[in-house]
């Protein structure tokens, strides 16, 4: 079982950069056919590649094409079978084949503002009609919007909407204070469930079928099951795997979590990371000297920047905090719901600083590294304080770093290598004084 | 009132008011009355007065950020930041509680660094819907209140009744008239009531109480009613935005001539340009608040599923109001305004409506880029004003 997806030389960084986002690019040409001589990424790529072809050749069909938000529940729109594409997931791609910044600026010339987040830009750049070769999609005959990640979502799908006069499908969840979710909140977007279902049942002359819809929710859980398997070895010492690994595969998780083929992909990648546990190899292909959490979506067209110290350092990323943002599993309708209300950006901080606190003690980590991404208001406003609190509570250095993940203008890669070489400083000093049994 | 009384008026009453909220929150201390302050947006005044205390409207201040830095990236607007500042400077020490929805992306992680930087002011949280005018929006909405009304209940130390409620609603609806009548009554006398008055009498709204605000104003709006009309040669515009109270930046309106003759700001007129609604029969008064809120709209805020009801407001706006154009006053970094702004604008431009954009922030302190867009902006709209009545003169109308 080859492990070609190592994040060593600078090439195979660039073929990365693509693979992260499920884009097509030239690395997966000539593979071999045969699904199980294939390597997981491989079929991981080719996953989220279909997802878009399928749209395609809806569209061909005279079928619509919905354009999702990431953290809408993809169970509807699969169980009522319809195609459907992933403008964040559209943005990533773009941004990581560098189409980021000149979308941006098209958007911009529209009229929308610098501060809107690179990935609304760069969706309603393409909406516009803007061409976006990297990542081709279908134009939207209909929109699903959850704002469980944020409410520049609901701004960003109003104005496709408006641009199109196509329905927009609305999903509203309430940001949350506390770690439970109170039951009326659970109510209330139940009952948005149902209007949702009924609306596209009307739209689009679909029938729901339950015995369909658990289906396909089995699907979902067996890929949130098969994802946290693949993530949890980045506890192991030292990991099989670059965490930068999971950005990349996250596509599937995005795009493709209903889908028997990505469960089962995703349980390949898993066995695969079992055997090269066994046979003492890894993607991480230099010493393991620190193992860190990198905090935030990664600046996707800096992809090599971002690795290049960390390399030098023989700094590991073992945490992301998307190995439990995506790893939901739930039993029925209700902890369904309650899922899509645990978004990274709808709960509340110390859910927030558990949620990563926990991921960095199972994993061992380290030190810290944030990603102070401009594109991400709901994210990164609250970023300051959860470092206090890891820092208090895990004893491990962070430091932050500035950035975007798809406008490059908005990173300075000097920074950021001040930044890690200060975190390495920082674990390096922290690593001596345990040695030493000092307090923390 | 004559027209020097009436400016005497102001200046005692409203323009001390909008600009020392804390000497009135002195005030209510002294006075043993506690007090609540109420973030952005849309937050249930009514239940804070209907539980016998203050409420204290918090919109930033204008000044630097020190320590919100330390809870928030440069990246983030004023009323996230300033509110934090004021919270961490202690400009809040005297309240008992403050009411904090959470509606925008900038005020979720607000809420979250609110509680973490002044854990010792209790927080009251407070997540409306965006699907509110559903019945099932209803429900979660007026469930949200209940908690709310709950969470007020222990900080007042005294139940909130409906009664109490029920007159809190009249007691705002009026306060809510009476405010909109006078900003009608602004519009027809610009230069005595100047974009820094209007600004002042409708901010300390936030800040006094609304009882007594009701009343002197309705004393002000009658004696502005009186007054001979104006022949106002100046500009006339509307202004939109989340704030447009800066004395600095009014002073820039004033020197060119321009009156403020309608708003869509979210501290002015979209905090009282629709009433809660006349009860159901029976019906609680939670829930006339919570359809009071389904009712609101025509804000960057707040999701609509008519796509075009700002666009539509404003161009009433500036149709009912015979304004001449329209003056975005963007805060900066504000996702939600800006990303209803392209669509605006071209709304606007589709119907010959003149339109500027001009950026703001709490910390800014030079004017001088607004004073020349508002300047070109003020001489356009002159110059429009000139060809239409040189083409109407020349066709005889
Ligand atoms: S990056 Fe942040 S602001 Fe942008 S779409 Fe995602 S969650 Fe929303
Ligand atoms: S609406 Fe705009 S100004 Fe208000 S809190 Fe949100 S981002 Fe800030």
């Amino acid at each position: 079982m080859g492990f070609s997806g190592d994040s060593d030389s600078n090439a195979k960084a660039q073929a990365d950069a693509g693979a992260m986002v499920g884009a097509n690019t030239s690395a997966i040409d000539g593979a071999n056919d045969d699904v199980t001589t294939k390597p997981a990424k491989v079929v991981l790529r080719e996953i989220v590649d279909a997802v878009y072809e399928q749209a395609w050749d809806a569209k061909k069909r005279g079928e619509p094409v919905g354009w999702s938000s990431s953290k809408f529940p993809a169970e509807i729109a699969e169980a009522l079978g319809l195609a459907v594409v992933y403008p964040e997931n559209q943005a990533a791609a773009v941004a990581a084949k560098h189409g980021g910044r000149r979308l941006c600026e098209y958007a911009e010339a529209l009229g929308y503002s610098n501060d809107i987040c690179a990935y609304a830009r760069i969706s309603l750049a393409v909406s516009d009609g803007a061409p976006a070769e990297e990542r081709p999609v279908p134009p939207p005959d209909f929109l699903l919007c959850c704002n469980n990640i944020c409410n520049c979502m609901t701004k960003w799908y109003e104005n496709i909407a408006r641009r199109h006069d196509i329905p927009l499908i609305m999903i509203d969840v309430p940001y949350n204070n506390t770690v439970d979710i109170p039951a009326s909140r659970v109510a209330y977007v139940s009952a948005q469930f149902e209007a949702a279902i009924k609306k596209l049942e009307t739209l689009f002359g679909r029938v729901w079928d339950p015995a369909r819809f658990a289906e396909v929710c089995a699907n979902a859980n067996r890929t949130a099951s098969a994802w946290l398997r693949a993530c949890g070895y980045c506890a192991m010492k030292p990991s099989p795997l670059s965490g930068f690994d999971l950005f990349n595969h996250m596509a599937d998780v995005v795009t493709a979590r209903c889908k028997p083929e990505t469960s089962r992909a995703l349980e390949q990648l898993a066995d695969e990371y079992e055997q090269a546990v066994k046979e003492g190899v890894s993607t991480w292909r230099r010493d393991e000297t620190w193992r860190i959490m990198f905090e935030g979506i990664p600046c996707w067209p800096e992809l090599q920047a971002l690795l290049r110290p960390l390399k030098e350092h023989g700094a590991n990323t073992v945490a992301v905090v998307y190995a439990p943002a995506f790893g939901f599993q739930y039993g029925d309708m209700d902890g369904m719901i309650r899922a899509y209300c645990r978004a990274p950006n709808s709960v509340c901080i110390e859910a927030g600083t558990e949620w990563r606190a926990a991921l960095c003690r199972e994993n061992s980590v380290d030190g810290i590294l944030v990603h102070y991404n401009r594109s991400c208001k709901p994210w990164s406003g609250y970023m300051l304080e959860m470092e206090r609190r890891w820092r208090k509570e895990l004893g491990i250095p962070v430091v932050g770093f500035d950035g975007d993940q798809a406008d490059p203008r908005n990173f300075a890669e000097e920074q950021y290598r001040t930044r890690v070489e200060g975190l390495v400083e920082l674990m390096r000093a922290n690593s001596v004084t345990r040695e030493n049994g000092a307090p923390l | 009132m004559s027209e020097k009384e009436i400016k005497g008026t102001i200046e005692e009453v409203f323009s001390y008011s909008a600009r020392h909220p804390a000497r009135l929150l002195e005030e209510y201390r002294a006075a043993g009355q506690k007090a609540v302050g109420i973030l952005p947006y849309y937050a249930p005044e009514e239940l804070v007065y209907a539980a016998g205390m203050a409420p204290l409207g918090l919109w930033g201040m204008e000044g630097s950020v020190r320590g919100a830095g330390r809870y928030f990236p440069a990246f983030y607007c004023a009323i996230a930041r300033m509110n934090l500042e004021m919270a961490l400077v202690g400009v809040l020490d005297g309240l008992s509680a403050v009411l904090a929805p959470s509606i925008c992306d900038a005020m979720r992680p607000f809420t979250q660094n609110f509680k973490s930087a002044r854990p010792d002011i209790p927080m009251i949280f407070l997540a409306q819907p965006q699907n509110r005018t559903e019945e099932f929006g209803v429900v979660y909405m007026t469930d949200e209140l209940a908690r709310v009304r709950e969470e007020l209940e222990a900080v007042a130390g005294t139940r909130i009744t409906d009664d109490a409620i029920r007159d809190a609603i009249a007691v705002y609806n009026e306060s809510r008239a009476e405010r909109r009548r006078f900003v009608r009554l602004a519009a027809s006398h610009p230069s005595v009531i100047t974009p820094e008055r209007r600004s002042d009498v409708l901010k300390s709204a936030w800040f006094m109480p609304k009882p007594r605000h009701t009343a002197v104003l309705k004393t002000l709006n009658d004696a502005i009613e009186a007054l001979a009309p104006e022949n106002w040669t100046g500009g006339k515009v509307v202004v939109s935005g989340i704030l447009a109270d800066s004395a600095s930046l009014l002073s820039v309106f004033q020197d060119n001539r321009l009156a403020i003759v309608a708003d869509d700001v979210a501290n002015e007129s979209r905090s009282f340009r629709s009433d809660m609604p006349l009860p159901e029969k029976d019906e609680a008064p939670l829930r006339i608040l919570a359809r009071g809120f389904a009712g609101q709209g025509a804000d960057s805020l707040l999701h609509d599923p008519d796509l075009s009801r700002r666009a539509r407001h404003l161009k009433g706006l500036v149709e009912e109001s015979g304004a001449q154009g329209v003056v975005f006053v963007m805060m900066q970094f504000c996702d939600p305004e800006e990303l209803d702004y392209p669509h605006l604008k071209q709304a606007l431009d589709a119907v010959g409506i003149p339109n500027a954009q001009i950026g703001y922030d709490q910390q800014m302190r030079d004017f001088g880029q607004a004073r020349t867009q508002l300047e070109a902006f003020s001489e356009m709209l002159a110059d429009r004003g000139r060809r239409d009545c040189s083409a109407a003169s020349s066709t005889g109308r």
